[in-house]
């Protein structure tokens, strides 16, 4: 699979070119926002790794020439990257519905494992959002009560749902089994009043959404 | 027939309405000699305590008619009277707040050149602006009455003078007649100038000279500078404080670590992918506290897209329901931007912690080159600046750019906090 990866710090875009490329997908880079916009428009990738601070403006161009790309190739797979995380932007991102958009702190590759498997994920349609990004969602919600109800286990869940990990994931990093995950998830959507969904992607936007009220 | 509000300066249409002006003057006169009473009266009864409720808004009316001489001299003569610096604050609820407005009042130099004029121009702002219409009013007498009055009077054995003239005969009689419509022509001929002269009195009773002027503004710049580098000195301490403690402290202790992995790489391998994997962590935290402090130094978001969407991202980030309404046709300079972020920030942190609000709507306009924001909760009121330490720290961060702070807050809410900066473009 192709993937573009846009990046100004060469250290970094090097690496994650490096990491890439041993993991079998065949990798674009660039460092600048407008070079980046040519290519998502000239010549969709399989994904986008980018990063949300590039030149020329050093300011959001990386975001916004994502948001571009996607307005024209809706559910082009973009994963972005950043030394912070904003709600106003992740929202900006879930915006279309779309899916397969991927937000992270860029720390997060530091751990090659899991970011391989963000990548595959936003790759495949998933959203993937940084612990930072839901943990931050989740405060909010708990001073407004509106995750109340939760027992602590299915709080704990929710985290890992809004992030995007899939029930196996969930069930590894809860230390319980796939079946006890399911349970939980289905009380969770009881509890949260939401349409329980066998889709994955459909299941994260749904939770989203609902914390993003 | 021309409006005497209007605001013609020169020519007839100015002549025909300086009679008409002169005379609202005179009852602008009247009504500044009845609340400079109101004022002393209600000032004194201030330490019965029942003046706590009455000198306020009698101070408020005396404001009132200064403002309106103001608007008056503007618009027909020109003439701009600035307004007293810095601008009175609103009153506090509750005895002791009053009690600071009351005295703080009562020592302000701006005050007491606003009564200083309600007492001066009942007289002598009167007289000048009182002219005109006199001058018309006796000319039209000469002109149209007299010729028809002084055979009743002169035969009731009266002695019936206009002007200089003894009009006991029909020729001295038709004598007065020129004379008066001359002493019309006098009365609406100067009556614009006279106007000028009781708009350069006006400005001359209610501004402070320039030096005292110079020197008000001199007194706030050092206060308001002292308190900018205090502050910034604060800060600075607060970052070293931060890095020392923090990520300098993790670099030094992932060095340590990576050092020691490196010596048992060899022998015991395990060991030495443990501290790799701690290295690792500590990265982690190190990157962690490095972007808080970061956020609190200079927000990335601010820096990306401006005041209005970092302020739409602070709202993302409250516990409350928060509405902005932002539009700004350009970005405003960083340090305002910056000051104005922290300000908001501020008071959300306040709202959400003191005032039970569930709703809060922000509002961000710039209007003829002033940054106006208004914050308005659903809580419970009650907010004073002169207590909470939160809103003061908003009144020192803005007081750097000329920004003031209104704060009205009743018991029981709601609360519209408003912020206004000056911002040269």
């Amino acid at each position: 699979m192709r993937v573009v990866i846009a990046e100004d710090l060469f250290l970094l875009r090097d690496g994650l070119a490096r990491l890439l490329r041993e993991h079998g997908f065949a990798v674009d880079a660039v460092d600048n926002g407008p070079e980046l916009l040519d290519l998502l428009l000239d010549d969709p990738p399989g994904v986008a790794v980018v990063d949300v601070r590039l030149p020329p403006s050093f300011t959001d161009d990386g975001l916004r020439g994502a948001l571009a790309a996607r307005r024209r190739h809706p559910g082009l797979p973009i994963l972005l990257l950043s030394q912070y995380v904003e709600q106003l932007y992740a929202r900006e991102l879930l915006a279309d519905g779309a899916g397969a958009i991927g937000y992270l702190l860029k720390d997060r590759v530091f751990d090659a494992e899991q970011f391989l498997d963000a990548v595959r994920r936003v790759a495949g349609g998933g959203t993937v959002l940084d612990p930072e990004v839901i943990t931050r969602l989740l405060r909010r919600n708990d001073a407004r009560g509106t995750v109340s109800a939760l027992t602590e286990r299915e709080r704990d869940v929710l985290q890992l749902m809004a992030e995007g990990r899939s029930n196996s994931a969930i069930a590894a990093a809860q230390h319980v089994s796939d079946s006890a995950v399911t349970k939980h998830i289905a009380s969770i959507f009881g509890k949260l009043d939401l349409a329980p969904s066998t889709d994955d992607n459909r299941r994260v936007l749904a939770v989203l959404a609902y914390l993003n009220q | 027939m021309n409006d005497i509000l209007a605001s013609e300066r020169t020519g007839w249409p100015a002549r025909l309405a300086a009679p008409g002006r002169g005379l609202l003057l005179v009852g602008l006169a009247l009504a500044e000699a009845v609340v400079a009473c109101v004022v002393a009266a209600t000032a004194m009864l201030i330490p019965l305590g029942i003046g706590l409720y009455l000198f306020p808004p009698s101070v408020a009316w005396l404001s009132g008619l200064a403002e309106r001489a103001r608007r008056y001299a503007r618009r027909w003569s020109a003439v701009t009277v600035a307004y007293p610096e810095p601008a009175r604050p609103a009153v506090p609820a509750g005895l002791p707040g009053r009690l600071r407005w009351c005295g703080r009042t009562l020592t302000d130099r701006g005050f007491w050149y606003e009564y200083r004029w309600s007492l001066i121009d009942p007289i002598v702002g009167a007289f000048v602006a009182g002219i005109p219409f006199s001058l018309v009013v006796y000319g039209v007498f000469g002109a149209l009455v007299q010729p028809f009055v002084w055979q009743p009077i002169d035969r009731a054995g009266g002695s019936n003078w206009y002007t200089a003239v003894h009009v006991n005969t029909l020729p001295r009689a038709l004598l007065a007649v020129p004379i008066a419509v001359a002493v019309t022509v006098l009365g609406l001929w100067c009556g614009p100038w006279l106007l000028r002269v009781h708009a350069r009195l006006t400005r001359a009773l209610l501004t402070l000279d320039r030096t005292e002027e110079l020197t008000r503004r001199v007194e706030q710049l050092a206060g308001t500078r002292a308190a900018a580098v205090d502050s910034s000195a604060a800060e600075l301490r607060r970052i070293e404080r931060d890095l020392h403690d923090g990520a300098q402290a993790r670099l030094v202790a992932m060095g340590m670590s990576l050092s020691n992995a490196e010596r048992l790489i060899e022998r015991d391998p395990e060991t030495a992918r443990a501290l790799v994997a701690e290295v690792r962590q500590n990265s982690s935290k190190a990157l962690q506290e490095l972007r808080d402090l970061v956020r609190g130094i200079h927000p990335p978001v601010l820096a990306d897209r401006g005041l209005p969407d970092a302020v739409r991202a602070l709202a993302l980030d409250s516990p409350l329901d928060v509405q902005v309404d932002a539009r700004l046709a350009h970005r405003l300079p960083p340090p305002l931007e910056s000051a104005v972020y922290f300000a908001v920030n501020e008071l959300l942190a306040n709202t959400a912690k003191h005032s039970g609000a569930d709703r809060l709507d922000i509002g961000i306009a710039l209007d003829e080159g002033l940054l106006r924001i208004r914050v308005r909760d659903d809580g419970c009121g009650g907010a004073d600046p002169s207590r909470g330490s939160g809103l003061r720290g908003v009144q020192r961060r803005l007081a750097a750019f000329d920004g003031t702070l209104r704060v009205d807050s009743p018991a029981g809410g709601p609360t519209v906090i408003e912020l206004e900066v000056p911002c040269g473009s």
